[in-house]
């Protein structure tokens, strides 16, 4: 996402030359001029998408380039888990750690699993096509690109592979559930207890199945690929009940993104020691 | 209750044109298509525009009102304020005819180049069955009224003429895969769909589906899940490989999803 | 003479409705090139209004249904004034038509059975109404589109050439017909963008341009609705016949004034909706004509019973024919009971929950909704009558379609005969299906049989050129819109729902007035796309049509379905035996009588003889013994 990011200056510079034969320019169409006659705050929406992945983008790089501070016993942070290298601090170890070439970050060796996910996902194309690319910036507001290919070429054609993404996004989610699971213990390893960790990492793991539950892919595989629903009752009825939750694919994009940083913001926050667990029982 | 209103309308042809100041009368309920008629009755007896039903059901009157993509007869006057100026031009990515007339061909163009609906060869008429479920998600498209907007709104062609002769827009793209989930067509589409109308120019920015005036889900409902069909057929190795045992003659998944009737 | 576009087909069809496309489609699946014409952009036309289906004795839903019932529910419905033939071959083929569209790609809603579900309608015995939805004429229209590009497609994969057999011209209007030696030869008229002229050379020519509702002010109809057809008719040489009969269809929207006249569906009605005038009274009880005291409600509480019971109660008054509620709804705003905007009240919100109406009536939730912000759910809706259809039309042969006029052929609103005096619901839609698919068959084989075309001379282009061109040398400056909207308060206030004498021949007076006055309006501007133009043209045919209209409404001394006389109340056995017929002299609409022809036996016997002795003099009813009722 990073390396595509025009930010909304780039595009004033761009229109000049782009536009003067091709688009809304081109010879034949009626001859109006403006970029757009909106009225309406229509760079809103844009820019604070732009700012809030931005943001969530930085601060993501920080947290898993850094390697530090993302586990507190029994809290792993989510851009760690599975920690695979055997430099994984003790107690996040997951299936023994087997990966020990590794030398950077444990973080880099599963993060990109949500990136890709994230990046082909249908939704978030809709958001960084519009806020970083400004392809276009809002509807009916002339983009700043002489040419347009859309997805058809590499690399954008590899978001056709979204369902990849998915799979293993199912299988991360799966570790997750397991990681809130095992944050119904204490400090001390012993079960039956709760803290507020404990709720970050559930509702966290509940997120991210909601959704990747409610994903286009989702939808397709488990029956938007069938033409005859009434010869696969079962099907239908999970094709139903996934299209409900696809209709709320932005929302559930947005929540879980914000429950990853929560989640992960509370264990660096316990394991750098800046505050200590909120227990319950 | 009735106010002055500032309009302004674009007027001209291919040759050139500009914007044209109006102070026109507007009464309670009106829509704009009613103030472009005012205009028409008493100061532009030859404002070009189009229309028909002036019920929002033939999508004759598509123009762009202050920068977007609108019906003008089911725009109504009470959205703006008194002190607004309202501007009305053609839509902006087909070639001006003259005033908000513009020359929307390339739709049917598009339209010619979609394979038709191709029933079953040994089905007669009147022997046709199909389940409410399944034909659901096919009329969910057909409520489409072709005014166009969506081809119109679609930056891959409003931004770039040139990919106009590769690419068929939102509402033909709908089409392939009205006809791709009809229960009855026996045809597969999705190579058409990929070579001929350029699905993959779409980038999922969704503004087809913001300016729908039937609220289909344009985007959600039919583009995205042909794209997923295509990625079963294109893009997906497992899934390739996986249908390769399991394929009849037309190129379509075989039984049970059989394009036939049931008994 | 300036330079025209000349074009040689086989068939031209003038519409691009339903009958139009079905004709198309006919004609060329005979083997004929054929032109379409049409005013809007294809795919446009009126038939998309239509929302409740297309009536067809198919029997999906109720397996007693047959054609025998079908033609019944048409006779009545139409008060025995219908041609009877053409509502025997409607009620047969009528099932065919429906199921045709299935392999065009039409998406029908279906019952559990898979099969076409079925509605119920008014004056239909049976639910019978193939539906999408409330958008089936929608669904009709883009239907056969596409067929038309398929077949299109063929044509590519065979010459090359998409439009080897079937060519469009959208946005052309036809001005003139074209005849040599008493036949067609084809037609003329100009592109709406440009103004340019061009001329349709063909042998046969099939009308399908809908109805005449810009007559009058308050109307579902669109701009398109100017009468064109029949008034090419007449001016060719062909005659109309029984324009007296105009169905008001009795809730249309009265406000915001934008949409004045759209309809509100009956099921609003069917649904539980009910009609209150200002001081709200439920009005409709004293409007219960003695025909139908013991089939409707005469109480409030047995009404309301009866959307739940309709067994052991009447049905409420709310749900009399068309013509008694549009009267009613008349009759209260003109004795000042009225609404502010002029209608009354029709009220749901207080008769069912929010989501019940938004459920069973969603079009109808978002059409107030988004066009008047009104919240059907919370407030009452304000409706008055709006001319909806006009039965009378050009007479045809009924299995042909053919007009008087050799080589011109007539289907859907334009043609007369099938409705009789009232039309049903849902009889429209397979009206145009039966009847476009035998336009386009009786013109294939007409064109077969001739043996040499019509030729088109360039005097005659001239001539219409110059009959088109007319407005523009016109020195007056009256303004058509103001001539056009004077017509309309004619026709509404003169010759509308309810009729007398002297009214009619007032009417007639001012028809004379206007006639004189569009002589005078001046247009301003080019060619290219100027309304003014184009509305002066239309103009000339509303008038004849209007005459045509109050002419025949001023001698039938009868009240009958779509025709309702304050000075002739009552239904006349002699009267139903006439049809009559209308045509151009020259100078205006001319009438004269032509008795029916009696039904064939067979047909009457499907009737019990009590019914047939409501419509028929004592000398028509059969011999055969009563209570045939197959």
């Amino acid at each position: 996402m990073a390396d595509s990011a025009h930010n909304l200056s780039n595009a004033a510079r761009g229109w000049e030359s782009a536009m003067a034969t091709t688009g809304i320019e081109a010879p034949g169409r009626a001859q109006i001029g403006a970029k757009t006659l909106r009225t309406d705050a229509w760079w809103i929406a844009p820019l604070l998408t732009f700012l809030a992945l931005t943001a969530f983008v930085v601060y993501s790089a920080w947290r898993v380039f850094s390697g530090k501070y993302y586990f507190y016993e029994p809290y792993i942070s989510v851009y760690y888990s599975p920690c695979l290298s055997t430099s994984c601090v003790p107690g996040s170890e997951f299936a023994g750690s087997p990966i020990s070439w590794w030398k950077m970050s444990p973080a880099l060796l599963v993060a990109w699993i949500p990136l890709a996910f994230r990046f082909t996902c249908y939704y978030y194309r809709k958001a960084y096509f519009r806020s970083f690319w400004l392809s276009p910036p809002a509807c009916a507001v002339a983009e700043p690109h002489g040419k347009y290919t859309g997805e058809r070429r590499l690399p954008l054609i590899l978001n056709n592979l979204h369902r990849y993404a998915f799979y293993l996004g199912l299988v991360l989610n799966v570790i997750l559930t397991w990681d809130a699971i095992l944050a119904f213990r204490n400090h001390n390893g012993e079960w039956g207890h709760m803290g507020l960790g404990t709720v970050f990492l559930t509702v966290n793991a509940a997120c991210l199945w909601l959704y990747s539950l409610s994903c286009h892919s989702c939808r397709n595989a488990v029956g938007g690929r069938i033409t005859h629903f009434s010869k696969h009752p079962v099907r239908y009825q999970m094709w139903t009940l996934v299209s409900k939750l696809n209709s709320r694919h932005m929302m559930w994009a947005w929540i879980s993104l914000c429950t990853v940083v929560v989640a992960d913001f509370y264990v660096y926050l316990l394991a750098s020691g800046r505050v200590s667990d909120l227990t319950f029982f | 209750m009735g106010y002055t209103a500032k309009f302004k309308v674009w007027r001209g042809d291919d040759t050139g044109g500009g914007i044209e100041d109006f102070n026109v009368d507007v009464n309670e309920g009106e829509v704009v298509l009613d103030i472009i008629h005012r205009l028409q009755a008493t100061q532009a007896p030859d404002l070009a525009v189009r229309w028909n039903c002036k019920a929002g059901k033939c999508g004759s009157c598509s123009a762009e009102v202050n920068g977007k993509p609108r019906l003008m007869c089911m725009t109504r006057m009470s959205t703006f304020t008194e002190d607004e100026t309202i501007t009305i031009t053609p839509m902006r990515t087909f070639p001006v005819i003259r005033d908000l007339v513009t020359d929307v061909s390339y739709n049917y163009e598009k339209a010619r180049m979609v394979p038709a609906f191709a029933p079953p060869a040994d089905l007669a008429p009147g022997d046709y069955r199909m389940a409410q479920i399944d034909v659901e998600r096919s009329q969910e498209f057909r409520k489409c009224i072709e005014c166009f907007m969506c081809n119109n709104v679609c930056h891959a062609v409003r931004d770039h003429e040139e990919n106009k002769t590769t690419f068929s827009g939102p509402r033909f793209l709908m089409r392939i895969a009205e006809l791709d989930m009809h229960p009855l067509d026996t045809v597969d589409r999705r190579e058409v769909a990929v070579e001929d109308h350029g699905v993959g120019y779409c980038n999922i920015t969704k503004c087809c589906t913001e300016v729908c005036p039937e609220h289909i889900k344009i985007t959600d409902n039919a583009i995205i899940p042909l794209k997923e069909r295509i990625a079963d057929k294109k893009y997906d190795p497992i899934f390739s490989i996986a249908s390769l045992f399991k394929r009849n003659k037309q190129g379509r998944q075989a039984a049970p999803d059989t394009p036939h009737a049931t008994k | 003479m300036s330079e025209i576009e000349r074009h040689s087909f086989d068939v031209v069809v003038i519409g691009a409705g339903g009958a139009g496309l079905r004709a198309a489609i006919e004609a060329r699946m005979q083997g004929k090139r054929v032109a379409i014409v049409c005013k809007s952009l294809f795919g446009k036309a009126h038939t998309v209004m239509a929302e409740g289906g297309i009536a067809a004795a198919m029997g999906n839903v109720n397996s007693h249904d047959n054609w025998q019932v079908h033609f019944r529910d048409t006779m009545r419905g139409g008060k025995f004034l219908n041609s009877w033939r053409m509502a025997e071959l409607h009620a047969k083929e009528a099932p065919t038509r429906v199921w045709e569209l299935e392999t065009y790609g039409a998406l029908f809603d279906r019952t559990p059975d898979g099969k076409i579900s079925q509605r119920n309608f008014g004056g239909h015995e049976y639910p019978r109404l193939a539906h999408v939805g409330d958008r089936s004429g929608l669904e009709l229209i883009r239907t056969l589109q596409q067929k038309i590009v398929s077949l299109q497609q063929e044509d590519y994969r065979e010459t090359g050439d998409y439009e080897a057999k079937i060519q469009i011209f959208a946005e052309v209007t036809i001005t003139r017909l074209l005849t040599t030696d008493g036949r067609a030869a084809g037609a003329f008229g100009y592109f709406r963008e440009t103004g340019n002229f061009v001329s349709f050379e063909a042998p046969a020519v099939i009308l399908a341009t809908g109805g005449i509702g810009k007559t009058f002010k308050v109307t579902s109809g669109s701009w398109e609705y100017t009468g064109d057809g029949h008034a090419l008719a007449m001016r060719a040489g062909a005659t109309t016949l029984n324009m007296e009969f105009i169905q008001f269809h009795p809730t249309g929207m009265v406000w915001p004034p934008s949409v004045k006249g759209i309809l509100v569906t009956e099921s609003v009605r069917g649904d539980g909706g009910v009609l209150t005038n200002s001081e709200g009274t439920r009005f409709m009880f004293n409007y219960i004509p003695d025909v139908f005291k013991d089939k409707y409600a005469t109480t409030p509480e047995e009404a309301d019973r009866w959307y739940t019971d309709p067994d052991n109660n009447r049905r409420p008054p709310e749900l009399l024919p068309r013509d008694e509620v549009a009267r009613a709804i008349n009759t209260e705003v003109k004795a000042g009971r009225g609404t502010p905007h002029g209608g009354v009240y029709l009220d749901v919100s207080s008769r069912l929950p929010a989501d019940v109406i938004k459920k069973k009536l969603p079009s109808m939730w978002h059409q107030f909704k988004e066009l008047a912000d009104v919240d059907i759910t919370k407030e009452a809706m304000e409706v008055g009558p709006t001319c909806h259809y006009v039965m009378g039309g050009v007479e045809v042969d009924p299995d042909s379609q053919e007009t008087l006029l050799p080589g011109l052929f007539a289907a859907g609103e334009v043609s007369g005969g099938l409705h009789g005096s009232n039309r049903l619901g849902g009889n429209s839609l397979s009206d145009l299906l039966v009847f476009g698919r035998r336009a386009g068959l009786g013109a294939a084989e007409y064109v077969e049989a001739l043996p040499t075309r019509p030729a088109v001379t360039d005097a005659m282009l001239t001539e219409a050129e110059a009959e088109a061109l007319a407005p523009f040398s016109n020195v007056g400056d009256e303004n058509p819109y103001t001539i056009h909207a004077d017509l309309q308060n004619t026709m509404n206030d003169l010759v509308g729902i309810i009729r007398t004498e002297s009214e009619m021949v007032d009417a007639l007076a001012r028809l004379q007035d206007f006639k004189v006055r569009v002589k005078n309006s001046g247009v301003k501007g080019g060619r290219a796309f100027n309304p003014g133009w184009h509305l002066a043209l239309d103009l000339k045919n509303m008038l004849l049509v209007a005459e045509a209209v109050a002419k025949a409404s001023l001698d039938r001394q009868e009240s009958r379905g779509g025709h309702t006389r304050d000075d002739y109340p009552k239904m006349s056995d002699e009267w139903r035996k006439l049809n009559i017929v209308c045509r151009y002299d020259g100078e205006g609409a001319v009438i004269e009588h032509q008795p029916m022809q009696p039904m064939r036996p067979d047909l009457l016997e499907l009737f019990d003889v009590e019914e047939l002795k409501k419509y028929l003099t004592a000398e028509e009813l059969p011999t055969h013994d009563a209570g045939s009722d197959h």
